[in-house]
């Protein structure tokens, strides 16, 4: 039977990634990341794991690691942050164009300087195009459940790419929740060894991560892309199947209370608990505002994405990262260029908030919706706006 | 003494393996040193192996898609990286055989990368992968520059050498740094064996490989392998330049096994240096008093080298 | 680089771009780098081996005597197996044309 227990979100991750049954895990130090590796090093040093726990030199090692692991035949994880995360940039490129499939959570947290440890998505905005399938939880359970079906779709060998989980550091990787671990023999059930498609193995020798020629490189790249396009379908299978064994069924993107809603917001990750509690406020005011949550980042859910918006006139993105010099923020961008003069769509502004861990708060979604309907009579002059900074 | 050794009884000039592991029709430029040598490291290893190749020259001739010069498993992932892969590809093995999945035979696990990748961009993956102990082995191609990407100098080119980013002009003689000593940074990681060798000495080297692949734990092998594109030297001549760098004791041939040095070849009667030096290009702008002080330096070095190998 | 090998579409391209085929750079024929090749003299040749050994490209083997023959289509000419041989029974001759 699962157990229904309260627990640090980072140990539940660390005990998922031991009911996955992970072969292999290098890993490097870093705030707010640390408590998932040291529960995986403690569960390996106690036998509760057969794995290898590598406790390399540097997060670019880390990666390096994962990359000869996978390539071998092995289950791979790691898990990250911020600078480390960018220290593994060079490599994060490579495993997906090769087709290495592992997985990898990263808590997200802003990226020097000033240096911080809080909580932002700064640091996994610098890597959207790596190639790599990337998801974000809201929760503890969802942090654990996003992470078990990682493992199934990176490895699915229709698939077979790296698939990073994002989990908003501290504000969901430090806070204790109660959370369903579920059964190993449902996890068996629902995660197959991993059989890959190609190894490395003298029986059969392959060469793998060859030059690519200008003849060559734009088929590699293309080829990488359909990958990524055809992963959606088993992206959702997997969370069908998931939904079937554990009872709980996850989509790329949620709808909270959009039915007839006139104002959406728009958010990735664990703020969109406070979003939710923001839109019940407004909606017991009588406003039409609803919520919506891309819980697939890449392959990003474009139709889905369409069709949750519905009737809205107004949509309010809001980013946890701020691309000095840019348009806006990333997400902001992505759903205006997903949108772009398309009949009927909506009008779309775009936010930052929450960098380095400053709370965004229920007054912050009612000020962020304020504005975007102040927006949509009068067009700002900026085509972004950040909420709650001081001027003076 | 490391008892793997003991069964080992050597390759011989008559009985050496004719299977090539890395196939004709690689892009080497004519009279490459280091893709000789680099063939050299395989026959030793055999085909139960998996390569883990840094960026560099060898990757790049012999895998331009979609061809391959290897005959066995091999993988390119980065440059300053290969003992990392290496790192992962060694634990999955290790995980996968205790847990049944792939057949307990031994396969040795080779890191191949040149100078650049080893002794200066990838010294810290090569630390940490020794420092954990991991069973593998890693060979560092010496060619003394950056050659892949048009002779840049490296931490391992020679006093004095020219190259593209350490031209000799009216205010500089070439590099001015002395050679860094990888293999010394490499004993100084506790390993149990690592050891110098050259292709030009092809049985010390392959027997040095080979025992570098024998041992149980990290092992280091750093072979000198001429360049003539790179040198200014002439094709035919990359063997016989090999030889006088030993000759010469500019490259000492020696062994540390668990910290104990050996020299493999005593220089008794050396050739002098400028020998050596005037069979490349890139040192013959070098006057009379840079040839002194490089004599003099290389005497030096060898007379330390001799006093650690007494010591035992 | 042309390589006609190396055309391929997007959906023929190799899972993970990896090269399936072990050792098939021998499809590259690298003879044509040649502008000398090397003539063994039988009569001085001790078929030492050593013109196998030192050579860079892999492009000797032996034959059914023993002696050692360079294969044309991938020696590069470079020169190292004359210049290496104790009895000097290689000799580089220019190609010609």
């Amino acid at each position: 039977m699962s157990k229904r227990v309260g627990i640090e979100v980072s140990i539940a991750i660390a005990e998922a990634v031991g009911l996955a049954r992970a072969e292999v895990i290098p890993a490097y130090p870093i705030t707010p990341q640390t408590h998932i590796v040291e529960h995986l090093s403690e569960m390996v040093a106690n036998g509760e794991l057969d794995a290898e726990f590598i406790p390399v030199e540097s997060e670019h090692a880390a990666m390096s690691c994962c990359c000869g692991s996978s390539a071998a035949g092995a289950r791979t994880f790691t898990s990250s942050s911020a600078q480390g995360l960018s220290l593994m940039s060079e490599i994060l490129y490579i495993p997906s164009t090769m087709r290495l499939p592992m997985v990898m959570v990263v808590a997200n947290r802003a990226m020097s300087a000033p240096i911080s440890i809080w909580n932002d998505h700064q640091d996994i905005m610098v890597q959207r195009d790596i190639g790599w399938i990337q998801t974000f939880a809201e929760n503890g359970q969802e942090a654990v459940d996003l992470t078990l079906h990682a493992f199934r779709v990176a490895e699915d060998r229709n698939v077979s790419l790296p698939f990073i989980v994002n989990i908003d550091g501290f504000t969901l990787s430090h806070v204790i929740e109660p959370i369903e671990l579920p059964d190993q023999e449902d996890v068996d059930k629902f995660l197959p060894p991993f059989k890959p498609r190609y190894k490395l193995d003298p029986r059969r020798p392959i060469t793998m991560g060859p030059v690519g020629i200008p003849e060559v490189y734009t088929e590699a790249k293309v080829a990488h892309d359909m990958a990524m396009r055809k992963a959606k379908r088993y992206i959702l299978k997997a969370w069908d199947e998931f939904a079937e064994i554990f009872g709980r069924k996850y989509n790329p993107v949620e709808s909270y209370r959009t039915e007839d809603a006139e104002i959406l917001l728009v958010t990735m990750g664990s703020i969109s608990e406070t979003a939710m509690t923001a839109v019940d406020a407004m909606r017991d005011d009588g406003q039409k505002v609803g919520l919506l949550r891309i819980r697939l980042w890449r392959p990003f859910p474009s139709q889905e994405f369409r069709k949750a918006i519905g009737k809205a006139k107004v949509l309010a993105v809001v980013d946890r990262c701020l691309p000095p010099g840019a348009v806006c923020g990333p997400v902001g961008a992505e759903i205006r260029s997903l949108l772009y003069k398309i009949p009927g769509a909506p009008k779309i502004f775009s936010f930052v908030a929450g960098l380095g861990g400053r709370d965004v708060t229920v007054a912050r979604f009612k000020e962020i919706v304020d504005k975007a309907r102040q927006f949509a009579k009068k067009r700002p002059r900026e085509l972004y706006e950040v909420i709650g900074v001081r001027e003076k | 003494m490391i008892p793997e050794f003991e069964k080992f009884k050597g390759f011989k000039a008559k009985n050496l393996p004719k299977e090539e592991l890395l196939s004709s029709g690689h892009r080497a430029c004519q009279g490459c040193g280091e893709v000789l040598a680099l063939r050299m490291v395989m026959k030793a290893l055999g085909k139960d192996v998996i390569v883990c190749n840094a960026t560099g020259c060898m990757e790049i001739i012999t895998s331009p898609y979609p061809h391959t010069a290897w005959n066995v498993p091999w993988i390119h992932i980065a440059f300053e990286n290969a003992a990392a892969v290496a790192s992962g590809v060694e634990s999955a093995r290790r995980v996968l055989a205790r847990k049944g999945k792939i057949p307990k035979k031994h396969v040795d696990i080779l890191a191949v990368g040149g100078d650049g990748a080893t002794g200066d961009i990838g010294l810290q993956w090569i630390s940490g992968a020794f420092e954990r102990g991991h069973d593998f082995l890693y060979v560092c191609l010496d060619n003394e520059a950056y050659m892949n990407t048009g002779v840049q100098r490296s931490g391992c080119t020679p006093y004095g050498a020219m190259t593209t980013t350490s031209p000799p002009g009216k205010k500089s003689f070439g590099q001015v740094t002395w050679k860094k000593n990888v293999p010394a940074i490499a004993v100084a990681h506790n390993i149990p064996y690592v050891a110098t060798a050259s292709p030009a000495y092809f049985l010390d080297l392959m027997n040095k490989v080979k025992k570098a692949a024998l041992v149980k734990g990290p092992a280091y092998v750093h072979i000198y392998s001429p360049c003539p594109t790179g040198w200014g030297s002439a094709g035919e001549r990359s063997v016989e330049i090999a030889r006088l760098a030993v000759e010469t004791k500019v490259f000492p041939l020696y062994e540390v096994i668990e910290g104990r040095y050996i020299i493999s070849r005593k220089i008794t009667k050396p050739k002098p240096v400028e020998e050596y030096l005037k069979t490349q290009r890139r040192f013959r702008h070098l006057d009379e008093e840079h040839i002194d002080y490089i004599q003099r330096r290389v005497d030096a070095e060898y007379e330390k080298l001799l006093r650690l190998a007494e010591m035992d | 680089m042309a390589n006609s090998d190396a055309i391929v579409g997007w959906k023929t391209i190799t899972f993970g771009c990896h090269i399936l085929e072990p050792g098939n750079a021998a499809n590259f024929r690298t003879g044509d780098w040649r502008s000398q090749r090397p003539v063994t003299d039988k009569e001085k040749c001790i078929k030492c081996g050593m013109c196998w050994v030192y050579c860079p490209d892999m492009a000797y083997s032996q034959d059914e005597e023993g002696y050692f023959v360079a294969n044309m289509e991938y020696c590069k000419g470079c020169g190292i197996c004359a210049h290496e041989c104790p009895k000097d029974a290689i000799t580089m001759v220019p190609e010609e044309g």
